[in-house]
């Protein structure tokens, strides 16, 4: 079979579209559960950090520069600098370490 | 986010000079992620251009479906013709974590807004825009995730179409840097909150530890990244939730 390139995109954004409006469009009070509560406040802290790591170790072209961006993140973070700060901060400092590096 | 007491709560304004501010703070830090995705979607560019499409194609699909993983799968099911329904079943698994990312945004955004506000929200829901605008603080608003949108998506569009276009536009040093952009967001997002709360910061720890133990483990490595979030979001944050309850007059999640 060979189907046009448009109905394989029009098929991947329907099914992924799908994913992401039917929860939010149908869970539209505020859920009383506490258990249920609790789990979704975590869940944005566990995605985020099980996406962060170790992912970002391989995410440039070296591990040490990756490991300097992100020490240098979690630091600025930490004195709570602006997100935009943050992240700059963190790819200018992989493009400081590969200088040296390469 | 848990350190905000006094949040906004239920009675945020909807006020139109207000919605343009959020809009305005969603731009600036939609940033970070348009540079990423600039990055990422380039290589996607290059990929689709060998796997035969046009840059048009291209373009329109990063347009449409704005997921990096799901576009980077679909390359090869449509080099070897696959059928519709694999595609759709393919798509279905990859992606099936901004389900639960929907249902966490489900909770974030007050009652009262607008319906059609869900609906344009559930198209930006990616790993950043959906990281960036549950940690943001009290309720959502939805005109900031319209800004963070409004910077992402053309910058996954645009920079799908110059990987078409030309695959050596962009050095690779440059390439490499902005590669730590989305990340290093994630860390600015999640270590604030984490001060001065030791649970959160328990949770964070915990979660990076078992995501090493999956990549590196025999058996565990074959597990693919998106079941990896799945399983241990519903794992870790079940933990949490049965252990640590969040109190009823939190306002906020």
């Amino acid at each position: 079979m060979n189907y046009n390139v448009y109905l394989y995109i029009i098929v991947m954004a329907a099914v992924t579209y799908a994913i992401r409006v039917i929860p939010i469009a149908l869970i539209q009070k505020d859920i009383k559960n506490t258990t249920i509560r609790s789990f979704l406040y975590y869940v944005p802290y566990v995605t985020l950090a099980v996406m962060t790591f170790p992912a970002i170790l391989t995410a440039t072209s070296s591990t040490w520069s990756a490991l300097c961006g992100l020490i240098a993140a979690i630091v600025l973070a930490y004195y709570r600098f602006s997100l935009f700060k943050i992240s700059l901060s963190a790819c200018f400092v992989v493009f400081l370490i590969e200088l040296f590096i390469y | 986010m848990k350190d905000n007491t006094n949040s906004l709560g239920s009675d945020i304004d909807l006020h139109e000079s207000s919605n343009m501010n959020f809009w305005k703070k969603g731009l600036k830090d939609g940033i970070p992620i348009g540079l990423g995705y600039i990055a990422v979607s380039f290589t996607f560019g290059i990929m689709a251009k060998n796997a035969g499409l046009t840059a048009l194609q291209a373009t329109v699909m990063s347009f449409t479906n704005l997921t990096s993983a799901g576009q980077f799968a679909s390359l090869g099911l449509i080099k070897a013709s696959a059928g519709l329904l694999e595609m759709a079943v393919t798509q279905l698994i990859i992606n099936l974590r901004y389900c639960l990312m929907s249902c966490s945004l489900s909770q974030k955004i007050n009652k009262n807004t607008a319906f059609v506000h869900r609906l344009i929200v559930a198209a930006g829901i990616t790993d950043e825009i959906f990281g960036v605008s549950v940690c943001s603080k009290g309720k959502l608003n939805p005109f900031y995730t319209y800004g963070l949108m409004s910077v992402a998506v053309p910058g996954w569009a645009f920079g799908t179409f110059l990987g078409v276009v030309s695959g050596n536009i962009l050095p690779t040093r440059l390439l490499s840097a902005l590669s730590i952009a989305l990340y290093s967001m994630f860390i600015a997002v999640i270590i604030p909150p984490a001060r001065g709360n030791k649970i959160i910061a328990g949770i964070i720890i915990i979660s990076m530890l078992l995501s090493l133990l999956f990549t590196i483990l025999p058996l565990f490595n074959h597990i693919s990244s998106g079941f990896r979030i799945i399983i241990l979001t519903i794992l870790i944050a079940g933990i949490a939730a049965i252990l640590f309850p969040i109190k009823e007059d939190s306002n906020e999640l």
